[in-house]
């Protein structure tokens, strides 16, 4: 018994003994070799989100701590958003640069396991790269998405999941810009967008139509149907593709239900109506304007929008005289 | 004398730890993207494995082998490790920055460095002496050093290289240690004695 406590006592002295010596001798090696660090590192290394993600461009969020003190822009991380921004600024008491505009992710494609084939039995490694190595995909559709999964698995915010058609869906509430699931995707089929732009080409397929027709259920056939619709020019057809410019798509949806295919996607509920307020002097500009017809009434008195026909464009409230028009 | 030759031959070119013993691979594949920060990398490690070799032999022979203590050997020498690293890791930021923002994640990781620890127990197991220890230990260091330096030395030319995709990054350089290794194979019949 007193040999065990005593074999105990001496591992626990002899082990505690260096750990005392080892401690005591860093402990003033720490005093010796102390570095000054901006003491701003650690407070921005404290308000940063500490994802990690690396969509700042910068290895981390310690390596874009030290490059934010060092002088770099405050708008870098797309995960704080315009919250951090501020907070970075008062840190660093700059005038915050302005936060860029959010981007989500968003998935080139509607074509799952339902309305797309595979071309092959493909019994390999269950992820998408492995699979887009062996035979360029076993998926009939040589651009759309191959359905395993790779971008849910490299996200780091677990905003992607893939839904029972193998399809990706993105949370776009979760996403925050980061662009792995961009990278990673083999076959590009994933795209950043700003997240206010509501209407999306869903489809990557630059076959002509009667091959998408062969293959996929719900592929652009490059029919021209919404370039024809679009009243502001936003759509344009490139290599048997439509695709949308965001830069001019004012979210009006009226491509969506002309799409034959239904590749046209909108998140179009929700959105405001425009309303005529007080100070209407009855122009016509905005009736003339209206791409569907929805402003009604006569020279020289107020006008009217029918919420059941405005698709929300804002063509009206840009072209006011009066700017009395809101959405 | 002679014997000190042929353990720092050996440890060397023989039984090189990287690519004949295959520890601290690592570092050698983390940190041999450019010579200048293998350099460093060979310098800090030769430093933990030649006073880590000393300062394990004293602590084996007068503490653990005096008060039968044999089996906290691992726990003892990865604290005795755990501790050098520490210090080398503050010289380095105080003395080059640059250095220590290159080596970066892998200055902290010789602290688990099988090659550290491998080189202290097989000093051990070898029945050295304190010399022998500290001679064995700077040799395999300088092994070690000298794998990570050509290695890094190859691996910038890959920069270069037209290399298929399938084969860019980690597995043309896995190739490459692989081929290393193989060269380093003719040591072998290296006849010493």
């Amino acid at each position: 018994m007193s040999e065990g406590i005593q074999s105990i006592v001496t591992a626990v002295g002899a082990l505690g003994g260096f750990g005392l010596l080892f401690g005591a001798g860093l402990a003033y090696a720490s005093k010796k070799f102390a570095v000054e660090t901006d003491p701003r590192v650690a407070e921005v290394m404290g308000v940063l989100p500490g994802a990690n993600c690396g969509a700042c461009g910068y290895p981390g969020c310690s390596g874009y701590a030290d490059a934010v003190v060092k002088g770099a822009a405050t708008n870098r991380c797309p995960v704080g958003g315009a919250g951090l921004v501020t907070k970075l600024s008062e840190i660093m008491g700059v005038t915050g640069d302005a936060p860029g505009q959010r981007m989500v992710a968003t998935v080139h494609c509607v074509g799952g396991e339902a309305e797309c084939g595979p071309r092959f039995v493909y019994d390999g490694v269950k992820t998408c790269q492995a699979a887009q190595v062996i035979g360029g995909g076993d998926k009939s559709c040589t651009f759309g998405c191959l359905g395993y999964g790779d971008c849910a698995g490299v996200c780091p915010f677990g905003a992607i999941v893939m839904d029972e058609n193998n399809l990706p869906v993105i949370d776009e509430e979760k996403c925050t810009g980061c662009e792995k699931c961009v990278v990673t995707c083999p076959r590009s089929v994933i795209a950043m967008r700003p997240d206010n732009s509501l209407v999306q080409v869903r489809c990557k397929s630059q076959d002509k139509g009667v091959a998408v027709r062969k293959t996929c259920k719900t592929g652009c056939i490059a029919c021209n149907l919404c370039v024809k619709a679009c009243p502001f020019d936003a759509i344009k057809v490139e290599n048997n593709l439509a695709i949308i410019d965001y830069s001019k798509c004012t979210n009006c949806g009226l491509c969506v239900a002309k799409c034959p295919t239904k590749v046209i996607k909108g998140q179009l509920e929700n959105r405001p109506k425009a309303v005529i307020q007080d100070g209407c002097i009855g122009c016509t500009i905005c009736k003339k304007v209206c791409p569907v017809d929805a402003i009604s009434g006569e020279l020289k008195s107020a006008h009217l929008v029918d919420a059941e026909k405005c698709v929300s464009c804002g063509a009206c409230v840009t072209k006011c005289p009066k700017k009395v028009i809101k959405m | 004398m002679g014997n000190l030759v042929v353990i720092f031959i050996g440890a060397i070119l023989i039984n090189n730890f990287v690519l004949s013993r295959f520890l601290g691979i690592c570092p050698f594949l983390g940190v041999s993207k450019q010579v200048e920060t293998a350099t460093g990398m060979g310098l800090a490690v030769t430093f933990v494995m030649t006073v880590a070799s000393a300062v394990t032999w004293v602590v084996q022979t007068y503490v653990l082998q005096r008060f039968d203590l044999m089996y906290l050997q691992t726990i003892a020498f990865i604290l005795v490790i755990a501790s050098l690293v520490q210090f080398v890791e503050m010289v380095i930021q105080k003395s080059s920055p640059t250095l220590y923002q290159a080596l970066g994640v892998y200055l902290p990781l010789i602290t688990t460095n099988c090659a550290v620890l491998g080189v202290t127990i097989l000093n051990i197991d070898s029945s050295y002496n304190l010399l022998e220890s500290m001679v064995h230990g700077f040799s395999a260091a300088i092994g070690f050093s000298l794998a990570i330096i050509i290695f890094a030395g190859i691996r910038e030319r890959l920069e270069f290289a037209n290399i298929p995709k399938p084969f860019q990054g980690f597995p043309i350089a896995l190739i490459t240690a692989s081929l290393l290794s193989i060269a380093f194979l003719g040591f072998q019949g290296l006849q010493l004695l």
